[in-house]
């Protein structure tokens, strides 16, 4: 009886043992990932910010280190995502109250559904593929900013309507059955009650998705995105340059300072899409906090 | 009177109804046609480059050199650069991945995961070209110490890199698999006496593991379909080796690759852009709809 006892104490702790050697493996998995990040921005802010000045943010690109800037490049990512952002955002949010609202349960809804899925899943640089055969060369639209952003809006679209139709699926039917037996047509509902109720939601995928999109660097390069641009673009018909490329441009070059200015734009690019989440977030809570009931 | 009115406004309203029905689904349509302009882009090219040359030298030669006068289109050395890259690749992200998300969901404590969660999604939000700097700068000189005579670009560094990035996609996909495991089964775990990693490995990773292996799958296409880390930290020269301490290339960088050059439209060099393409679209479509399938058919039905 007192052996028995006793084998199972051992038993015991020896399965506590476990659970404890096993629970420090999975915290280190997990502080291993939180450690690269933190490696990476020291990495990149170590580097990069002794170069980062006025100077560097309203130069355009230069063989010399010292005198080069990322002007162009800036304006060419604000040129490209505005025009992505004032494309995708409608047509993305016009898709989602289609297939939340109105579409039909039949086979195309159903092809269209995992068309969907599936189009999130492409890889990057085959859109740019499809940027190259479609805009640049068949609408000849050229190696411009229109190209870019027309591919770009076609790369957002299918994750902004996957994140819009989540906003929409969450606002309860109540509301809809209400203003739908006062006589409503389905338009109005959706103008009157859905949209005002999903808006907050929608807008924070719609800021996280526009934000990958300024990180995106092979369908640019796909679509002919130049290197050097010694100029900033005017109109959607030239060509351009965006952050990402002119920092791919930079590390790819053998000398250690172009690989420091690749840090600085880094970090400058890595300020704008943080504030970006951060004004998500931000809206996030906001609305959690107003729109509940 | 009165009812003319209002069968007037009844008729607008009726057409203002129906015409934004057709504007909804004409944004509807265009997430068909974009399928369609993919796959007219690649086959249209990629048919044009297979009059050129032979599928089978496609498919069989050990050499690809479209870039060299004595040209060779044997895909096999860019399939076994990305194959190298997927492998390291899954090495690095699939257990670490997996652990992280076995942490958040039965081990760390509410606060914890409210502080880890959002770090993993700003290094989900990192873009590939500054992992690519990450994979230069720092990874490839690390390693370079460690391993005397390895050279600057290689596919242990880039595959590395690349496992990295893919990390926090699949322990967040893997967590939302195991956290959709009804409470009630743990506690019944809990409360027969199992220690927490009785209940991880025999009860939550059990119920969840289609979640769990759709996360490996997808994060795999994505490995396959990264371009920025290997085009930087890889490497440019396609070879047949399952060496990663070598210089290779994959299909994505080798697209890259053309891509900068000033390659004359018609050309078979300009037509491998598309048939590289093809390649790489069919081999992360069949995953991507294989991760589908094992989540959607597998997916354990509580209650």
């Amino acid at each position: 009886m007192d052996h028995e006892a006793k084998a199972f104490q051992k038993r015991l702790k020896k399965r506590a043992m476990i659970d404890k050697a096993f629970h420090t493996i999975v915290l280190l998995a997990c502080a291993i990932a939180m450690l690269t990040l933190f490696i990476l921005l020291f990495d990149v802010f170590r580097k990069g910010l002794p170069w980062l000045d006025m100077q560097f943010l309203t130069s355009f690109p230069s063989r010399i280190p010292e005198r080069a800037g990322i002007l162009s490049a800036l304006s060419g990512t604000l040129w490209v995502t505005a025009i992505t952002a004032a494309l995708a955002f409608p047509i993305g949010i016009a898709t989602a109250i289609f297939l939340e609202e109105y579409a039909p349960k039949n086979r195309l809804m159903a092809i269209i559904d995992i068309n969907i899925s599936n189009l999130a899943g492409v890889p990057s640089i085959v859109y740019g593929i499809l940027g190259l055969a479609a805009f640049v060369r068949f609408m000849a639209f050229d190696r411009s900013i229109l190209s870019g952003a027309l591919t770009m809006t076609l790369l957002v679209l299918p994750v902004m309507i996957i994140s819009a139709r989540e906003a929409i699926r969450s606002v309860p039917n109540s509301l809809r059955l209400g203003f739908l037996a006062m006589g409503a047509t389905k338009w109005q509902m959706i103008k009157h009650i859905v949209l005002p109720a999903a808006l907050p939601s929608i807008f924070t995928g719609m800021i996280l998705t526009v934000s990958r999109a300024i990180g995106e660097t092979a369908p640019l390069i796909l679509i002919g995105a130049m290197s050097f641009v010694p100029y900033t673009p005017t109109s959607p018909m030239d060509g351009f340059t965006v952050l990402p490329i002119q920092i791919y441009n930079w590390i790819s070059r053998p000398q250690e300072d172009f690989a420091h200015l690749a840090a600085a734009a880094i970090i400058v690019l890595l300020v704008v899409l943080l504030s970006m989440n951060a004004i998500s977030v931000f809206l996030r809570t906001k609305y959690e906090k107003s729109a509940r009931p | 009177m009165t009812a003319g009115l209002l069968r007037r406004k009844l008729f607008w309203r009726n057409i203002k109804e129906r015409t934004i029905y057709l504007l909804l689904f004409g944004s509807v349509a265009l997430t068909l046609l974009t399928t369609v302009g993919i796959i007219l882009s690649l086959a249209t090219e990629t048919f044009s480059f297979f009059q050129e040359v032979s599928i089978v030298d496609f498919l069989t030669d050990t050499r690809w050199t479209p870039l060299f006068s004595d040209k060779h289109f044997g895909i096999l050395p860019l399939i076994a650069g990305s194959t190298l890259i997927l492998v390291g690749a899954g090495i690095v992200a699939l257990p670490i991945g997996l652990a992280s998300a076995i942490y958040l969901s039965v081990y760390a404590n509410p606060i914890v995961r409210r502080v880890i969660k959002p770090l993993l999604e700003i290094l989900a939000g990192i873009p590939t070209v500054v992992y690519g700097y990450f994979a230069l700068s720092f990874v490839t000189p690390l390693l370079r110490q460690l391993i005397p005579g390895m050279s600057m670009f290689n596919a242990l560094s880039a595959s590395i890199v690349v496992g990295i990035m893919i990390i926090p996609m699949v322990s967040s996909l893997s967590e939302d698999a195991l956290i959709a495991v009804p409470r009630s089964l743990r506690e019944a775990g809990f409360a027969l006496g199992a220690t927490r990693f009785e209940v991880a490995t025999k009860i939550v990773l059990p119920a969840g593991l289609s979640g769990v292996i759709a996360s490996f799958i997808l994060a795999i296409s994505r490995a396959i379909g990264e371009t920025m880390i290997v085009a930087l930290a890889a490497g440019s020269t396609p070879k047949l080796t399952l060496n990663p301490l070598e210089s290779i290339q994959t299909m994505t960088a080798y697209i890259v690759q053309v891509s900068l050059g000033d390659t004359p439209q018609g050309t078979t060099v300009y037509k491998t852009i598309f048939a590289v393409g093809t390649l790489l679209f069919i081999i992360t479509l069949m995953l991507n709809i294989v991760g589908q399938l094992v989540t959607r058919r597998y997916r354990e039905v509580y209650e």
